[in-house]
């Protein structure tokens, strides 16, 4: 049995509760992490957070003493600039230590400004040109039927990314190939680089088109921990074809004025971190 | 050289086929073109080990990055101009700064895919792939090359670019990888000195290694000694043979099927101004796209004939004094 995850049902609420709690800490760990670096991708990083606290502390099957277990479930961080959030829960899970977060972009550091495979313990991908994850999650879970291995793929998206034709090359050939070992979320976070997706490139309707593609499609809150959670077993129960579960989130979730500012249509807090004036005000709002 | 016609893309299909009934873990992939690339010889063979992307060069590649993080050996084909283009990013992203265990062999490299014309040629890949950190970049001159030269790279751990050719050309080397009488063993990264020269030596790669051949014996009965050298890998480039022809007989020549800019004839004059500089002359195509046409007019209209090196060879000779 892997120290973390490969867990399914029930999802009580002391399990709810609990991974509340750490996708608050991983929130708190990418502002602190990204306003140290002077730099980094704090929205995207907080509308992921609960989703990426359900995998990493429950559902995916994984082993930070061993991160080259076999058997490992994988997770690739296809919108790699949310990368804060994955190391946060990296550190938490034990990887590496907490104080490696705060050497985040800076020379020689273990932690990259976007994900290394090569450098970082426990990432599986080197990623952060967008498209390119979901291509790449299809080639491991192939490879998981050839060796007859259970291990499952998953591929967080972000929907500004959905622009790239390749992610739709990918979704295509997933279907084609039938391949229900690899399950595909999208952070629906609704804003992209300069602005919302509505008026950058619109993609509704979402849900229809990886329909139309051939996906099961589960469309969930992103974050209410227990449809996260639910939506994960769904998609496992799914066969013959992929799953996508559509993750409607706030970009900035969890800090009221960054959620502001993206509700008021800007996109300063986009790629552009906290002052520490800012992170002082973040910080004890999350922990209120 | 033997009269017998074949084209390296034949071997490579054939290679493939030999390397996966021995190595289980080689998977290949390709776009929609295994008639054209031969891999669908191995398609034939191992169909659960063979997967068509349909024409989706972006996610060819990124999927065998996928394949070879879980472990197995991912060949990747599709055109040069497809692979080395459409799919760049991606191989730099996904195999290469990983050093990812993926090798895109590319075939109707060059301007000898002849008909189809100027969408279909690739005469960047050479410059484009050498300059990336980690890449391996393999073109070998024949198709007894081609057979070793797929093992070889099978058996590398790492990302690998080789590029093959369209059209059937003539046996350089006899069955076995036999040269002059002799056995060679194909070695990543060494060039093969087919014949040594005192007056200058003619630096060649993939089908011009023919004509450089062709050159030479010409040139001999000018009495002029021209040394040929087949540099199959260019990335990493035998410099130590390279050096050594330059310090022997003074003068170089290159030659390939490629744009004149950053190619073997760039990489050669790089190692030779750092190191020996020599007079040198580079054969290749110029400041051109081409056209379509019969692929061996296009040589001839092109500059990259026998013919074409000999005049480089007098001119570099007459440079040198």
């Amino acid at each position: 049995m892997a120290p973390f995850g490969g867990k399914t049902a029930p999802h009580d609420e002391d399990l709810i509760k609990k991974l509340d709690a750490i996708a608050l800490s991983l929130r708190s760990d990418s502002l602190i992490m990204t306003t140290k670096a002077c730099s980094g991708h704090i929205g995207g990083s907080l509308s992921a957070a609960d989703i990426v606290a359900a995998l990493y502390f429950h559902h995916l099957r994984h082993d930070p003493k061993n991160p080259d277990w076999e058997d490992r479930g994988r997770f690739i961080l296809s919108k790699g600039h949310a990368c804060p959030v994955i190391y946060a829960a990296l550190a938490k899970a034990g990887y590496f230590s907490r104080e490696e977060l705060w050497a985040l972009r800076k020379i020689g550091s273990i932690l990259q400004g976007h994900p290394d495979m090569r450098r970082t313990p426990g990432i599986e991908t080197s990623t952060g040109t967008l498209g390119q994850g979901l291509s790449i999650g299809e080639g491991m879970a192939l490879a998981a039927r050839l060796d007859g291995k259970s291990y499952r793929v998953y591929v967080l998206l972000g929907d500004g990314e959905l622009d790239e034709g390749q992610v739709w090359e990918a979704a295509m050939s997933a279907s084609h190939y039938r391949i229900d070992n690899l399950t595909a979320i999208v952070d629906l976070n609704s804003h992209q680089l300069s602005g919302c997706t509505d008026k950058i490139m619109s993609l509704r309707p979402v849900a229809d088109k990886w329909r139309a593609f051939g996906w099961h499609v589960i469309e969930i809150d992103g974050h209410q921990m227990k449809q996260i959670l639910d939506s994960l077993d769904e998609a496992e129960r799914i066969k013959d074809k992929p799953t996508v579960i559509i993750a409607h989130t706030n970009k900035g979730k969890g800090v009221s004025f960054i959620e502001k500012s993206f509700a008021e249509g800007h996109s300063e807090y986009h790629g552009i971190p906290l002052t520490e004036s800012e992170l002082a005000q973040a910080l004890e709002e999350l922990h209120e | 050289m033997s009269e017998r016609l074949e084209a390296t893309r034949n071997a490579y299909g054939e290679a493939l086929v030999e390397l996966g009934r021995t190595n289980k873990n080689v998977v290949v992939l390709d776009a929609d073109l295994s008639p054209s690339t031969k891999t669908s010889k191995f398609a034939e063979e191992f169909p659960e080990r063979f997967f068509d992307v349909g024409v989706a060069e972006a996610n060819l590649i990124s999927m065998a990055a996928g394949f070879a993080s879980a472990g197995k050996t991912a060949f990747a084909s599709t055109f040069s101009v497809f692979g080395t283009e459409k799919g760049l990013n991606q191989f730099k992203q996904s195999a290469a700064y990983p050093k990812l265990n993926v090798k895109l062999v590319v075939t109707h490299g060059g301007i000898s895919v002849g008909e189809d014309g100027v969408s279909h040629f690739c005469i960047e890949d050479i410059a484009v792939m050498r300059s990336l950190p980690n890449v391996t970049v393999v073109v070998p001159a024949d198709a007894v090359e081609t057979r070793v030269a797929t093992k070889a790279i099978a058996e590398y751990e790492g990302p690998v670019f080789m590029r093959l050719s369209r059209p059937k050309t003539p046996l350089i080397y006899e069955e076995g990888y036999r040269y002059a009488g002799t056995d060679l063993t194909f070695h990543l990264g060494k060039s093969v000195t087919l014949k040594e020269g005192e007056d200058v030596t003619i630096v060649a790669t993939g089908l011009m290694v023919v004509e450089a051949l062709v050159a030479a014996s010409d040139l001999a009965k000018e009495g002029i000694d021209a040394g040929v050298i087949n540099v199959h890998t260019i990335k990493p480039l035998d410099q130590e043979a390279i050096l050594r022809a330059a310090r022997k007989s003074g003068a170089i020549v290159t030659a390939e099927e490629h744009n004149i800019l950053g190619g073997l004839g760039g990489a050669v004059a790089e190692v030779l101004v750092e190191n020996t500089p020599v007079p040198m002359a580079r054969v290749g195509i110029r400041n051109s796209f081409g056209e379509s046409g019969p692929w061996k007019e296009l040589f001839a209209k092109y500059g990259l004939t026998s013919s074409d090196i000999l005049k480089k060879v007098k001119e570099v000779m007459k440079r040198r004094g």
